[in-house]
């Protein structure tokens, strides 16, 4: 008797542990960047907005599939391609299907690579990447494959947008072109050359330079060349403290043109160069806070910012990579067969957070989406970053940019 | 003509940054023998104290208060710590400090996270002082120029010609002969730590509104600072002045003109490979000045110590 009872008690705890275990099937999602380290603000702000995500736009809409909710699961890379790899394995190993990384395209080309190779080995698992940063072209032309999917508008789509305002102004006529001294600075010149002698060859570079990443104490003597060269603008691939620092070395030199940036904004940058900047920095992105789409939107940011009040909505595409993947799983009718999902994001289009259709492209999974060039201000600015009362506001917008750019990629499907 | 000019100023506030920070690290190398990896690390402290500082009282407090703090964290650093370990040599005094170099980064990102911090310069200072042609030549640094000669002028005043500084200076030289004479030597060993740490924070203080206040301000500049001190010899006041200058001209002119290892070459008679991206001199061809401009004061060091050993100004051997 006693072993009967026994038995059915294991029996029924084991059967409601089953039913609580299927029903509580968590879709997660492995998030690969820096958490510690130099860059760990970059990515810790990103897991937020991530976490954020998952949490209002899919479980507190009921989940997908009928029930099962996002997770984001973070691993810290130290921004190194071969400690990624090895979270990646961790990640695979934990039975997770989606891996989301953006932080340096030097990691994202590596996670690529491996991951297509896994995927070719190990058909039962396979994963998909949604890279929602890293910006280098190479990864959606001779290096895509059918597992990655990037959802940021690539170097080159950004530089296309930034030359279209640059050759519709009249008042430019010479451009002086700086950047770090590693790839993504170099494919950033060699983008801005090839579109200015394309768009406007009476435009005269009067100077194409590429400094030490990281290393440079002063960017006097940077700036004082480019006063020298009478230069009516400056593009520029900078980050983190190479950005700001020769921003305001630039500006403080008495250059008065407009800067052309990609990554002048948050993570305490917007906060640095507070009125310095106002009137010189321009910059590429997509996303635009200011103005903000709709009520919608400026519920999310507010909800956000509640939660954490010293975070920023830096990257506003995060939104379109959890909206458009859970689309692509209801759709699949599966959050496992990574096949089924990855067919049903080709081609999706989706309408953004943040205003704006999102086109994921078939033939490289490269989304096309609107650009925007923002400029940084106090004026107008209803969300701002870094608490500091100065945002980027919508300068310009170049609608679904470079929606029928060439792309080398040979997309083979499994 | 007049961009020489502005880069000969702009190698001038470059070169008396450098000079604050290497002007205590001098002198604490020099009385102790110990080799203070964590200098830079005040000059970051100096920086972040006047940042919290300015932000309740401005930014003129701060350059007021901030240095004497980072002096007594400086002085407290050596009475409670670096005094015990001295007994067991220059090993332990060494890993001491380099441990304390990475604490204090720790410390930093702990409480003020990991971004940049908005540590602006004055409003009163803000814009040209005046203009050479075309190039303006900021109030802040003209502010930078006069501040560091003052402090140079100042430290040269005390160690030349009043008592203290005879004393400080019999100490680096006859340690046992002057506390013979009945002075305290450890506590000039620590009044000597805590004025260098403290100048140290001046530097941080004035130079974090312009070469920006993060994380990694003191590794930037941490190894540049060993490089000066080495090359004017070390314990020499007007050496580390000189070698500041020369390192703060060498790397800006170098920055500021593109000159091209291509030109040297053919000017000293060589032949350019023909095709250069097969060459095996590829690299060395296609230099360009700005590339090596960081570099070039670790090569004149490494000149230094080949033919003058005790550097430009130093009496003894490093």
């Amino acid at each position: 008797m006693k072993t009967i009872m026994k038995l059915g008690a294991t029996a029924a705890l084991s059967l409601a542990l089953g039913t609580t275990a299927a029903l509580a099937e968590n879709v997660k999602i492995a998030f690969i960047d820096p958490l510690s380290g130099p860059f760990a603000s970059t990515g810790i702000n990103g897991l937020h907005q991530y976490e954020f995500a998952a949490e209002a736009l899919v479980n507190a809409n009921g989940g997908v599939l009928g029930g099962q909710n996002f997770e984001i699961v973070a691993f810290d890379n130290k921004i190194s391609p071969k400690e990624s790899l090895i979270q990646l394995q961790v990640a695979i190993d934990q039975g997770i299907r989606f891996i989301a990384q953006g932080n340096s395209s030097g990691v994202a080309n590596a996670l690529t690579e491996a991951i297509n190779k896994h995927n070719r080995r190990n058909p039962d698992d396979r994963v998909l990447f949604l890279n929602y940063s890293a910006v280098d072209p190479a990864l959606t032309n001779d290096k895509c494959n059918f597992w990655h999917f990037r959802f940021d508008a690539n170097a080159d789509i950004k530089m296309d947008a930034l030359t279209d305002v640059i050759a519709a102004s009249q008042d430019i006529n010479k451009v002086y072109i700086i950047g770090q001294d590693y790839s993504f600075g170099k494919a950033v010149a060699a983008a801005a050359v090839r579109f200015l002698t394309e768009k406007r060859p009476d435009i005269e570079i009067v100077g194409n330079e590429l400094h030490p990443i990281g290393k440079v104490k002063d960017f006097t003597p940077y700036a004082r060349k480019i006063v020298a060269s009478e230069a009516d603008a400056v593009i520029t691939g900078n980050w983190g403290s190479d950005m700001l620092n020769l921003g305001k070395s630039v500006i403080e030199n008495g250059f008065e043109g407009p800067i052309f940036t990609y990554y002048a904004a948050a993570d305490g940058i917007t906060a640095a160069f507070g009125e310095t900047g106002k009137g010189s920095l321009r910059l590429v992105s997509e996303g635009p806070l200011n103005p903000i789409a709709s009520d919608r939107a400026a519920a999310y940011v507010d909800a956000f910012k509640a939660k954490y009040p010293d975070g920023n909505v830096s990257q506003a595409r995060i939104t379109n990579v959890i909206e458009m993947l859970a689309k692509a799983i209801n759709e699949a009718g599966s959050a496992t067969d990574v096949v089924a999902i990855g067919t049903a994001l080709e081609g999706m289009e989706h309408e953004s957070l943040w205003g704006g259709t999102i086109k994921m492209r078939p033939q490289d999974h490269q989304a096309i989406q609107d650009v925007h060039i923002f400029a940084h201000t106090d004026e107008n600015v209803k969300f701002d970053y870094d608490n500091s009362g100065y945002g980027m506001v919508v300068e310009n917008t170049v609608a679904m940019a470079s929606a029928d750019s060439p792309t080398s990629c040979k997309m083979e499907r499994p | 003509m007049d961009l020489i000019l502005v880069n000969l100023i702009d190698g001038l506030v470059t070169g008396l940054l450098l000079f604050m920070l290497s002007a205590g690290l001098t002198l604490i190398f020099s009385m102790m023998g110990v080799l203070n990896f964590a200098h830079a690390s005040f000059y970051m402290l100096g920086a972040y104290f006047a940042y919290q500082i300015s932000t309740y009282v401005g930014f003129w407090m701060g350059l007021l208060i901030a240095p004497p703090i980072v002096g007594l964290v400086g002085a407290a650093v050596e009475r409670y710590g670096l005094r015990r370990v001295h007994q067991y040599g220059h090993v332990p005094e060494l890993i001491f400090t380099f441990g304390l170099a990475l604490l204090i980064e720790e410390l930093v990102k702990f409480i003020w996270g990991n971004d940049q911090i908005p540590y602006q310069i004055p409003e009163i200072l803000e814009g040209a002082a005046f203009s050479i042609s075309s190039y303006d030549i900021p109030a802040y640094k003209v502010f930078m120029i006069f501040l560091s000669l003052a402090i140079f002028l100042g430290l040269l005043y005390v160690l030349t010609r009043t008592r203290v500084g005879m004393i400080i200076q019999a100490a680096l030289s006859y340690p046992r002969t002057v506390e013979a004479l009945g002075h305290n030597v450890p506590l000039v060993f620590m009044g000597v730590f805590g004025v260098g740490t403290a100048l140290a924070g001046v530097a941080g203080v004035i130079a974090g509104p312009v070469l920006s206040t993060f994380p990694g301000m003191a590794v930037v500049l941490g190894s540049i600072v060993f490089v000066t001190i080495v090359i004017g010899g070390l314990g020499s006041l007007g050496g580390a002045l000189v070698a500041a200058l020369i390192i703060g001209w060498l790397t800006t002119f170098a920055k500021a003109y593109n000159v091209r290892m291509e030109d040297i070459l053919t000017g000293l008679g060589f032949n350019k490979p023909d095709p250069i991206w097969d060459s095996a001199w590829r690299d060395l061809w296609t230099l360009t000045s700005p590339q090596i401009a960081d570099i070039l004061p670790y090569l004149l060091m490494v000149l230094i110590l080949v033919f003058r050993p005790y550097g430009l100004f130093g009496k003894r051997d490093v």
